[in-house]
């Protein structure tokens, strides 16, 4: 039987994604501020220590600060990481651990449905995490233009294209220790190139092309302008690929976990 | 219409024929009772017929509707009591029925009103608010069977449902579903007790290696596989016609 047919979603999704909304929320100030520190101390340690050792304003920063320059990117990183931790350990542990999921398609609720309000929901915790750190950022004085509003889809956006990864491991995963390998060999290696902590131009040139082929390029290259106050370049073709890594990545997810629960 | 009609329902997992071409048919109000060792497909067969599996062979009809193709509205009108307990330990038992009847689109309102008869039911009513992780194997399942009634379905779907528990907890699950059928709801029932399917079973199928071995009312099996009790002590029961039929070699 194929497992890789096209995706039939209902709005049951949301009452998947209602239900860790209310495990969430039993829970929710420790966990924003979780999510917040790890960030903030990289953000503060490398911008403020390695910043001054820099001037004051350089070109490659976008003509400001080292750390607006790394404000950037430590949302677009801390975002990554929100989604990819709900999507892998969390989902992980309702599919396989708890059995929810197999509990959840008792009822009218196809796979389809959960994996969807798996999605969704991790790409809305990812934008707590994202959306809290950029309130750091303004309060800071880090950003001031209206434009940066216009990151908060973004960050949504963000969130979708690491969580559909994401479900892609989990549904792989015969244990919590197979994320590693996602971690060590994905994710941080694409933290690095993506241009988080330094601008993608400092690379080779062969590596600045690798680099066009992560989505968390991509999502630097939209958001950090906007908190520049600057309407980002090529935009559109930047949404277009996390989109689409979204939506591919769903659909591959769908099939692999059809395969796991359903055969 | 019959709440559930499977007609020659085939399963197979690589080389191995799990369900080998089953037919029954479930009247309204009535329990049926699927024996078998473990291993004869019992599991297999819930699961084609709740959709969550697609059969490689043959035809289901659950609550009129087609399965798997349909799968998904006729499970609005189903209960089901899985085999393993999958309560969410992150809710209260209360929760649990809110989160659960939310999957079925009721309101809010709805599943509150029904939250304190069902907790009732489930001799749980002064437990609304207690963490999954403390309540006992019975208590759980018996939540669970709670649970599986939040859409007041027409048809329950039991998987072992008193296995693993003590003999106390076992009788009142017992009682709650002879409850339920003397409410008129129907009940497919998977057990390897067979005072269980005796109790509360009009008609059953003893199921081994995919295949239905016999079939009938449990006198009607007792008369006709073991005319004469193997023991002068006690009358024959369906745990005779078990073994007979199923031997004695161990299956796990």
């Amino acid at each position: 039987m194929n497992h890789f047919g096209p995706p039939q979603l209902s709005w049951r999704a949301i009452a998947v994604w209602r239900r860790n909304f209310l495990v969430w929320k039993k829970l929710a100030i420790p966990s924003v501020l979780g999510n917040l520190a790890d960030p903030m101390i990289y953000m503060f340690g490398l911008g403020y220590g390695l910043g001054s050792l820099l001037p004051a304003t350089l070109p490659q920063f976008g003509g400001g600060s080292y750390i607006a320059f790394l404000a950037a990117g430590t949302v677009c990183a801390s975002t990554m990481n929100a989604a990819s931790f709900e999507a892998l350990y969390s989902a992980f542990s309702r599919m396989h651990v708890q059995k929810s999921w197999e509990a959840i398609m008792n009822a009218p609720v196809s796979l389809d449905d959960v994996v969807l309000g798996e999605l969704l929901w991790a790409a809305a915790k990812s934008t707590l995490s994202g959306v809290a750190i950029l309130i750091v950022v303004a309060a800071m004085g880090l950003t001031a233009s209206p434009l940066a509003l216009w990151t908060i889809p973004v960050i949504f956006l963000t969130g979708l294209a690491f969580a559909a990864p994401g479900l892609i491991i989990t549904a792989l995963a015969p244990s919590y220790d197979f994320f590693m390998y996602y971690f060590t060999l994905f994710i941080t290696p694409m933290t690095l190139l993506s241009g988080v902590f330094f601008p993608l131009e400092q690379l080779p040139a062969g590596f600045q092309t690798a680099a066009q082929a992560l989505p968390l390029t991509h999502a630097v290259a939209l958001i950090r302008p906007l908190l520049f106050g600057r309407i980002p370049e090529a935009s559109l073709l930047h949404v277009a690929v996390l989109a689409a890594v979204t939506v591919v990545s769903y659909w591959i997810a769908l099939g692999i976990t059809r395969r796991r629960l359903l055969s | 219409m019959a709440p559930l009609i499977v007609d020659n329902l085939h399963k197979r997992y690589g080389d191995r024929e799990v369900v080998a071409g089953i037919s029954f048919t479930l009247g309204k109000g009535e329990c049926f009772g699927l024996l078998g060792p473990n291993g004869a497909g019992k599991t297999t067969t819930l699961r084609c017929c709740l959709g969550l599996t697609a059969p490689d062979a043959g035809s289901i009809t659950l609550v009129g509707e087609e399965v798997p193709a349909r799968a998904r509205e006729a499970r609005a009108r189903i209960g089901v009591v899985p085999q393993f307990d999958n309560l969410d330990p992150d809710f209260s038992a209360a929760e649990n029925l809110l989160v659960f009847g939310r999957y079925f689109g009721l309101p809010d309102a709805v599943i509150r009103e029904r939250t304190p008869r069902l907790l009732e039911f489930a001799g749980l009513a002064g437990k609304a608010g207690a963490n999954i992780k403390t309540l006992s194997g019975g208590m759980k399942r018996r939540l669970t069977l709670a649970r599986a009634l939040v859409n007041d379905p027409d048809l329950l779907v039991l998987d072992e449902p008193t296995t693993g528990l003590d003999p106390q907890a076992r009788h009142l699950i017992w009682e709650r579903l002879q409850g339920l059928l003397a409410e008129g709801k129907t009940i497919l029932l998977t057990t390897h007790f067979m005072e269980e399917a005796e109790r509360l079973c009009q008609h059953l199928a003893i199921m081994d290696e995919g295949r239905f071995i016999a079939e009938g009312t449990p006198g009607e099996l007792i008369a006709e596989h073991i005319p004469v009790s193997p023991s002068p002590l006690r009358p024959a029961n369906l745990e005779d016609v078990f073994l007979k039929l199923t031997g004695r070699d161990l299956r796990d």
